[in-house]
C-alpha cells in the first residue's frame, strides 16, 4: 500500500465534536514522506478541522497522532512547530507594519548575549530562506507593501524557519493570481525535493493535478478512501471520491432571452486620495451596459481594479468617484450603500469574514441583515418570518448546518459564503454584483452556484460577476470585460472569448 | 462532563449571585430580610439605569466615560429648573417649571450631551474613549457653573416621590429600573435597532455593506446613554432631595464593571441587558454584604476589583477564541 514511501505523520481514529456537531468521526490519515498529500472533500467535510488537529490548534479530540511512528499530542501550534509541523492558514497572519524579517522572527527573535536584537543575523537568515524559496525580495521590505502572493511566500518562509518536516496548506491558492499560483507550485516542488512532506487542501481541482502525488477523500467527517497514484486519476475520479457519485449535470450555460437595459455606467473614474500619498487613479473611464437576464463577467489580475469597480457602483467610494450610473435608463445618484440597496443593487463581497458576515451572529440573523424591512413591522422583528427566510435559503442553497441558529463562525468556509449569498438574495435585487462568488467553494456547490446564477438571470436580474478563474468566467458569462490597470482593456462575447486572448488583455 | 462545564460557564453570573447570597445569609442574619432586599434593589437602580445605556454603547464597541458627569449635570439642571425656574432678564422672561417640565429638561440635557458625544465620534472620528473623557470634564465643569459649587436642595415632596416613594408595595426607583430594563431588553432582542447595534459592534464593515447607517446607530446609542444617565441623575437628586455638584463621581466605573461582569465583550457585538442586570446585582449584593459584615471600605474596593478580574477571566474561558 505504501508504494515505497514512508509514513512520516499519521492520524488514527480521529474524532472531533463541536457541541452536537460531529466534524470528524474515526478518521485515519497518513502523510507520506516527501509527497504532496492532497485532501479533498466538500464544504464542511472536516478538512480544516482535521488540519487544525494535526497542527495543534485543537488539542482536545478523540484518537491518536503518530509522528515518525511515535505517539504525539500537541497542546498548541508551538509544540507542533517544535516537532516540525507547520500550518499555513488560509487567512494570512502577518503584521503589515513590520518588515519581512521582523515578521518571520516574530516571537522567536534572535538576541545577542546582552539581550539586544541581533538584526544582522535575523536579516541574513531571512535572506537565506527567501533565496531557498526563489524569492528576490529584500528582508527589509515592509509586509504591508507586498502583494498577497508575496505575503504568502513570507508565511511559507516563516513555516520553514523551524525546519518544518510537514507543511500543511489550507486553500493557499484561493486568494492569489495564476502567476502567483505557478510560483507557489514551484516552491512546493522544491520543498518536496528537500524531503518536506506536504498536506494540501484546495477546491481548485484542475490545479491539483499539477502537484498532487496522492489524493485523500473526506466526506461528512469520514475518511472515504484514497487515490494513491494521482497521475493516473482523472477529474471524474476525484469528484467521485469527494461527492460519492458522478456530478449529475456539470454546468452548461443556458441561453436566456435578454430584456431591457438595467444598468449603464458611463465615464466612471475613481481617484482615491489618501493622506500623504499621491492620489491614485484607480479606475479610468469605464463604460458598460448590462441588460436584464445578462451575466457580465469581469476578469482581471489582482489589483486591476475589479473589486474597486463593484465597490464604486455600490456606493462605497461616493466621494472619490465621478461619472454617471443609470438604472433602468434613469440616472441615479448613489451616495451610500443605502442608496445602492434602495435602487435594487446587491454586492456579495470578496472577503466574507471581513465584509460579509457578522461572525458571532446566528445564520438567520446574518441572512436577514440587509433586508430587515421585509420581516419587520414598526421596527419590531417578526422572529418567525426571520426563521422561515433562513430555512428557505438553507434548503435552496444547501447550507450544511444543524440549524439556522448556528453561529456563522462555526460554519465551514464554503458554507459561510453561501450565507452571504443568501443575505443578498433575500433583498430581491435587480442587479447583483458577485465578487469571487465561488472562492473556497467545493465543486458541487460551485455547480449549484452557477445554476443559481443562470436561474437568477432567467428571472430577469442583471448580474456582474468578478472572478479570477478564467474557466469559470468563460463558462458563466454572456459577455466578458477585461480590466487591466483600472481600465477596460478588452471586451469579449461568448463567440469570440478565447482563453489566451483574455489573458493577454489582462496582462497588457 | 464537557456539557456540564459549558452549562456552568454559561450561567456563571447567576451561579455566582446565588452562591454569594447563600454565603452572606450564613454569615449575617441581617442579609436575607425584606428591608435589606429592597435596600439593595434601590441602591442598584441608578447603576442599572446607567449600565443599560453603557451596555448599548459597549455592544457597538464603544465606551462612555461621561455618564457620571452627565448624571450630575442633568440632576442639577432638573433641580435648578424646579427650584428657581429660568430667568432671562434681557427678554423679560421668567419661566417656572412643574416637576414634569423640570424632569423633561434634565432628560433633554442628558440626551443633548450624549448626542454631542456621538457626533464627535462619528463625524470627527474622535475615539469614544477620548470623546467621552472630554465630556466627562466638560459636563462636570458645567455642573459646577450651574450650581455655583453648592448643592441645590429643598425640591418638594412631589419630586421626592420619584426617589423615595413606594407604589404597589415596590419602591419607585425599582419600578423605573424594571420598566427601563424591560424596554431595553425588548429593543435589543426584538427590534431592528437592537439588531443593528449587535451588527455594528460585531463587524462594522459587514454592517456598512449591508446598508446599515452606522453613524446614525452610533449617535442614537450615545444619545440614549446620555438620556439614561439623566434618568439616573434625576433619581439620585430626588432620593437625596438635593443636587450635589460632585454627584456621580466615578459612576462610570461601577457601570462598566456591571457590564463587564455581566459578560458583555468590550470588543463589541456580544452581551446582553440581562447580563448587565446580573452584574449590577452582584456588585450591589457584594456591597451590601460587605457593609453588613463590617468590612472596611478600603477592603471593599480591593474585593470589588478582584471580582471584576475573576468575572472577566471566567468570561475568557467561556469564549476562548476572541481577543
Ligand atoms: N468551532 C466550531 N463549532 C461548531 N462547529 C464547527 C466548528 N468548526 C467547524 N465546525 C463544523 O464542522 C464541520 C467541518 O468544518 P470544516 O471547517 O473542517 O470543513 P472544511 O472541510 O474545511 O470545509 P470548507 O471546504 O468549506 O472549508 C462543519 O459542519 C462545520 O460547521
Ligand atoms: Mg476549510
Amino acid at each position: 500500500m505504501n508504494n515505497g514511501s514512508n509514513i512520516i505523520f499519521e492520524a488514527k481514529g480521529i474524532t472531533k465534536r463541536f457541541g452536537g456537531v460531529t466534524a470528524l468521526e474515526d478518521v485515519d490519515l497518513q502523510v507520506h514522506e516527501g509527497k504532496v498529500n492532497v485532501v479533498v472533500g466538500e464544504n464542511g467535510a472536516g478538512k480544516s478541522t482535521l488540519m487544525k488537529i494535526l497542527s495543534g490548534v485543537y488539542a482536545d479530540y478523540g484518537g491518536q497522532l503518530f509522528f515518525k511512528g511515535e505517539a504525539v499530542h500537541f497542546n498548541n501550534p508551538k509544540e507542533a512547530m517544535a516537532q516540525g509541523i507547520a500550518i499555513i492558514h488560509q487567512e494570512l497572519n502577518l503584521i503589515p507594519y513590520l518588515t519581512i524579517s521582523e515578521n518571520i522572527f516574530l516571537g522567536r527573535e534572535i538576541r545577542t548575549p546582552l539581550g539586544v536584537l541581533n538584526t544582522k543575523q535575523m536579516h541574513s537568515k531571512t535572506q537565506a530562506l527567501l533565496t531557498r524559496l526563489n524569492c528576490h525580495l529584500s528582508p527589509n521590505t515592509l509586509v504591508g507593501a507586498l502583494k498577497v502572493g508575496e505575503q504568502q511566500l513570507v508565511e511559507i518562509a516563516k513555516a520553514l524557519l523551524e525546519e518544518a518536516k510537514v507543511v500543511i496548506m489550507d486553500e493557499p491558492t484561493s486568494a492569489i493570481s495564476d502567476t502567483e499560483v505557478a510560483t507557489l507550485f514551484n516552491i512546493i516542488r522544491a520543498l518536496k525535493e528537500q524531503d518536506v512532506s506536504l498536506l494540501y487542501i484546495s477546491h481548485k481541482l484542475d490545479e491539483l493535478f499539477q502537484i498532487a502525488d496522492r489524493f485523500i477523500g473526506l466526506r461528512d467527517g469520514k475518511m472515504v478512501g484514497t487515490l494513491e497514484q494521482a497521475a493516473k486519476a482523472t477529474k471524474e475520479d476525484l469528484i467521485r471520491l469527494m461527492v460519492g457519485r458522478d456530478l449529475k449535470h456539470l454546468f452548461k450555460k443556458e441561453a436566456v432571452p435578454m430584456g431591457a437595459e438595467i444598468l449603464r455606467v458611463e465615464n466612471l473614474n475613481l481617484r482615491i486620495n489618501k493622506a500623504h500619498q499621491a492620489s491614485a487613479h484607480r479606475l479610468k473611464n469605464i463604460h458598460f451596459k448590462l441588460r436584464k437576464g445578462e451575466v457580465l463577467g469581469i476578469f482581471g489580475l489582482m489589483g486591476a481594479g475589479r473589486t474597486e469597480l463593484l465597490e464604486t457602483l455600490f456606493g462605497l467610494h461616493a466621494k472619490d468617484m465621478t461619472g454617471s450610473i443609470s438604472i433602468a435608463s434613469e440616472q441615479v445618484h448613489i451616495r451610500s450603500v443605502m442608496d445602492a440597496i434602495a435602487h435594487g443593487m446587491a454586492l456579495v463581497p470578496e472577503d466574507r469574514k471581513e465584509d460579509g458576515l457578522v461572525l458571532q451572529m446566528e445564520i438567520a440573523k446574518n441572512v436577514s441583515l440587509a433586508s430587515m424591512g421585509k420581516i419587520t413591522k414598526n421596527g419590531v422583528i417578526n422572529a418567525k418570518s426571520e426563521m422561515t427566510l433562513a430555512k428557505k435559503f438553507i434548503e435552496t442553497l444547501h447550507i450544511r448546518t444543524p440549524s439556522e441558529r448556528q453561529h456563522a463562525k462555526n460554519l465551514s468556509g464554503g458554507n459561510q459564503q453561501k450565507v452571504v449569498l443568501a443575505k443578498w438574495l433575500a433583498t430581491h435585487p435587480k442587479v447583483l454584483f458577485l465578487d469571487e462568488p465561488t472562492r473556497g467553494i467545493d465543486i458541487n456547490a460551485k455547480n449549484e452556484i452557477y445554476h443559481l446564477i443562470n436561474a437568477l438571470a432567467k428571472k430577469g436580474l442583471g448580474l456582474v460577476v468578478v472572478s479570477s478563474e478564467l474557466p469559470e468566467i468563460m463558462a458563466i458569462s454572456d459577455r466578458i470585460l477585461v480590466l487591466a490597470n483600472g481600465s477596460v482593456s478588452a471586451e469579449f462575447n461568448q463567440e469570440n472569448a478565447h482563453e489566451e486572448k483574455i489573458m493577454q488583455a489582462a496582462t497588457q | 462532563m464537557n456539557q456540564i462545564k459549558n452549562t456552568l460557564l454559561r450561567f456563571q453570573s447567576i451561579i455566582a449571585l446565588v452562591a454569594l447570597c447563600i454565603v452572606l445569609t450564613l454569615l449575617s442574619d441581617k442579609f436575607l430580610t425584606p428591608e435589606n432586599g429592597w435596600n439593595i434593589m434601590r441602591q442598584i437602580s441608578i447603576n442599572v439605569c446607567i449600565s443599560v445605556g453603557m451596555t448599548l454603547v459597549i455592544l457597538t464597541r464603544g465606551i462612555d466615560l461621561s455618564v457620571g458627569s452627565i448624571l450630575a449635570f442633568s440632576g442639577a439642571v432638573t433641580a435648578g429648573l424646579l427650584k428657581y425656574g429660568v430667568e432671562l432678564p434681557a427678554f423679560n422672561v421668567f419661566m417656572e417649571f412643574t416637576v414634569f417640565g423640570a424632569i423633561l429638561g434634565g432628560l433633554l440635557v442628558g440626551g443633548c450631551l450624549g448626542t454631542f458625544n456621538g457626533w464627535m465620534i462619528t463625524r470627527f472620528k474622535v475615539p469614544p474613549f477620548v470623546a467621552t473623557l472630554a465630556m466627562l470634564t466638560i459636563a462636570r465643569g458645567a455642573t459646577m457653573l450651574w450650581t455655583g459649587g453648592f448643592p441645590i436642595t429643598g425640591l418638594g415632596t412631589t419630586f421626592a416621590f420619584i426617589g423615595t416613594g413606594w407604589f404597589l408595595g415596590i419602591p419607585m426607583p425599582v419600578w423605573i429600573m424594571a420598566v427601563l430594563v424591560g424596554l431595553a431588553m425588548f429593543v435589543t432582542h426584538k427590534m431592528v435597532f437592537g439588531r443593528y447595534i449587535y451588527a455594528v459592534g460585531g463587524n462594522e464593515s459587514a454592517a456598512r455593506l449591508s446598508g446599515i447607517d452606522i453613524k446614525k446607530i452610533k449617535v442614537w446609542v450615545y444619545a440614549l446613554a446620555g438620556i439614561l444617565a439623566a434618568v439616573g441623575g434625576i433619581m439620585l437628586t430626588s432620593r437625596l432631595d438635593s443636587a450635589q455638584p460632585n454627584a456621580g463621581m466615578s459612576y462610570e466605573l461601577d457601570s462598566i464593571a456591571a457590564v463587564v461582569i455581566g459578560g458583555t465583550s468590550l470588543s463589541g457585538g456580544r452581551g446582553s441587558i440581562m447580563g448587565t442586570v446580573q452584574g449590577a446585582l452582584i456588585i450591589g449584593v457584594l456591597n451590601s454584604g460587605l457593609v453588613l459584615l463590617n468590612v472596611s471600605p478600603f477592603w471593599q474596593q480591593i474585593i470589588k476589583g478582584f471580582v471584576i478580574l475573576i468575572a472577566v477571566i471566567l468570561d475568557r474561558l467561556n469564549h476562548p477564541n476572541e481577543d
